[in-house]
């Protein structure tokens, strides 16, 4: 196993690099810079403040300054919170963010494997009607219309729960099952369709010939052979719920890293979007090694390391 | 995957069995021709404003009230179907032409076409989609173009995988074998024989497709990035709607359910066609 990571890290810094050398050059191409404003300050303020920041250099002796910098774990400080290093904003925000995005993954998995089953299981009766319905208005609701119903259901009429900010315990809930109902119709619909092609196959077949329980048939037999659709897409997945959504952090008004992939590029504030993307690439990277390694838990047939 | 006319019958008639979709089609078309003759099936102009009958609600006069400048809402939600489905059928048409493109050289030539192509598509996949777009959307400048382009870099690139899967399939085949001894060209197999064999991936791509793009502009439109006033999309409307939640939820209530119905009834056309072309997942197993 250590092998097989020892392995790998040489591609994942090369995608690392390509991801943050594209973010770098593309956000240079883009109009406008950090320290533009409406009033126009004196020329040689605007030189002093384009030289602390080594704005006034050409873009790719930029570059090998962060990347230098970067290498040595510094992520510089940010242009629109001035004096806050990149790296303490993105350890504020990320574990708000995976907190939230956490939450939505375990709702996606603990509601959507179960409900998959039972659909597939019947296929064409009540029961899989209402799940897949369920599925497809998980794909189908844009997520600030199901944060709008349940802010207007549980915060405006019942009061129940508060509608947002990052207070208390029960600040969570909606922004969780906001974030998670997509993720949730997704892990369904898939857990379904591939549940189907294993109930058909003939080892299904025998075990239902020998008159094993149901019970184990499904959730032993069927699904195990049935989740790796599902492990491919968790990967990508994981990483995109971990590092937080703007949307639901912008309705909810939650702190986290999420507004950031936004908020950071409309101030150009160049050191901010590269933290958080270089977070991103990361993110993504470790959530696709622990899907490999699911891998060969799902279907031993599967040794690390082979294929590639 | 058949193309003959009588196979195309079976299929339709397949797909009409269900109610359901029997049910989304209607409301596609039925939103479609509202959206394409938006002038003649509304009262009031999208940008009429009449601050006296500002924050009305749903009326026989106004079938879904006034916003906070008194402009109709329903005249503005069928315009804004305009912008909706034509940002989402845009990008899927320039999507799908490129990434079949793609797909099909890759996987007929393979070699350093393909190297070269997946290299881009492994690259682009690893991007935070919503940065990309967004920096895309700085560089074009914001509103339909903008949108569009920003939507397409990335929106080519899962249907190219797809095609180049079929194509690698396909170009091991018999027929392809013939058509090459027949001394056909390599550009004559892609589009000749390879092209009309990949029409099921194609359509089903577009299902998936057109809503995910719809979705994509209502999200940029809603975070204020999209769709610039005075024109108006669903994505817009619910965001003028979130801010009056509290005192006038019908504001949201109206563009986001429209919004939901459309995608419903396109995912779901697009459940009923994969079940009719795709024939490895039969839904008609059971125990």
């Amino acid at each position: 196993m250590l092998v097989y990571f020892i392995k790998r890290l040489p591609g994942a810094l090369i995608t690392l690099f390509l991801l943050a050398s594209s973010t770098f050059f593309l956000l240079r191409l883009a109009p406008g810079g950090p320290f533009d404003s409406d009033q126009m300050w004196p020329a040689e303020v605007q030189a002093n403040i384009l030289k602390k920041y080594e704005l006034d250099q050409p873009v790719q002796t930029q570059f090998f300054h962060w990347l230098r910098d970067a290498v040595q774990g510094d992520l510089r400080e940010s242009f629109q919170y001035l004096d806050r290093p990149v790296l303490e904003i993105l350890r504020e925000t990320l574990p708000i963010s995976a907190t939230v995005g956490g939450g939505a993954l375990l709702l996606a998995i603990t509601l959507g494997i179960p409900l998959g089953c039972l659909a597939a299981w019947k296929p064409g009766q009540l029961l899989d009607r209402i799940a897949t319905f369920i599925a497809v208005s998980g794909i189908s609701l844009p997520s600030y219309w199901v944060a709008s119903l349940l802010i207007l259901i549980f915060s405006i009429y019942l009061r129940w729960l508060p509608p947002a900010l990052w207070e208390n315990s029960g600040s969570w809930i909606l922004p969780v099952v906001t974030l998670g109902w997509r993720p949730m119709g997704i892990v369904l619909r898939l857990t379904r369709t591939s549940m189907m092609e294993a109930l058909a196959s003939d080892y299904i077949r025998t075990a239902l010939g020998k008159g094993l329980p149901l019970k184990n048939i499904i959730f032993k037999h069927a699904l195990r052979n049935s989740l790796i659709p599902l492990v491919t897409t968790l990967g990508p997945l994981t990483a995109n719920l971990l590092t937080g959504s703007f949307l639901v952090e912008t309705v909810f008004q939650i702190p986290g890293m999420g507004k950031h992939f936004v908020q950071a590029i409309l101030n150009r504030d160049y050191p901010l979007v590269m933290g958080v993307t270089l977070t991103y690439g990361v993110v993504l990277i470790l959530s696709n090694l622990v899907v490999d390694t699911l891998y060969c838990w799902v279907d031993p047939r599967i040794r690390l390391g082979d294929n590639s | 995957m058949n193309s003959s006319p009588h196979a195309n019958r079976i299929a339709w008639k397949k797909l009409t069995r269900n109610p359901w979709t029997v049910l989304s089609l209607i409301f596609l078309v039925t939103m479609t021709l509202l959206a394409v003759f938006a002038p003649l099936v509304t009262h009031f102009s999208y940008e009429e404003q009449n601050i006296v009958e500002k924050l009305q609600t749903p009326s026989l006069r106004h079938w879904m009230g006034t916003d906070a400048l008194g402009r109709d809402l329903y005249s503005r939600i069928i315009y804004g179907a305009r912008m909706s489905l034509a940002v989402g059928a845009a990008t899927a048409g320039i999507a799908l032409v490129l990434g079949t493109g793609v797909g099909l050289l890759s996987g007929f030539f393979g070699g350093w076409i393909d190297r070269f192509f997946m290299r881009a598509v492994d690259l682009l996949t690893i991007f935070p989609s919503i940065l990309l777009a967004i920096l895309l959307m700085i560089l074009i400048g914001r509103g339909f173009l903008g949108i569009l382009l920003g939507l397409t870099f990335t929106a080519w690139v899962n249907h190219a995988r797809l095609i180049r899967g079929q194509v690698l399939v396909l170009r091991e085949l018999t027929f392809i074998e013939s058509a090459r001894a027949l001394g056909a060209g390599p550009i004559r197999i892609m589009v000749f024989h390879l092209l009309p064999n990949l029409w099921g991936p194609i359509l089903i791509s577009l299902t998936v497709q057109i809503p995910t793009h719809i979705m994509a502009e209502s999200f940029l439109s809603f975070i204020g990035l999209g769709i610039q006033p005075p024109y108006s999309s669903w994505g817009t409307l619910a965001n003028e709607g979130f801010r009056a939640i509290q005192s006038f939820p019908y504001l949201i209530l109206f563009p986001g359910g429209v919004l939901f119905l459309t995608l419903l009834a396109l995912n779901d056309l697009g459940d009923g066609l994969k079940d009719v072309l795709d024939t490895r997942v039969d839904s008609r197993f059971s125990l």
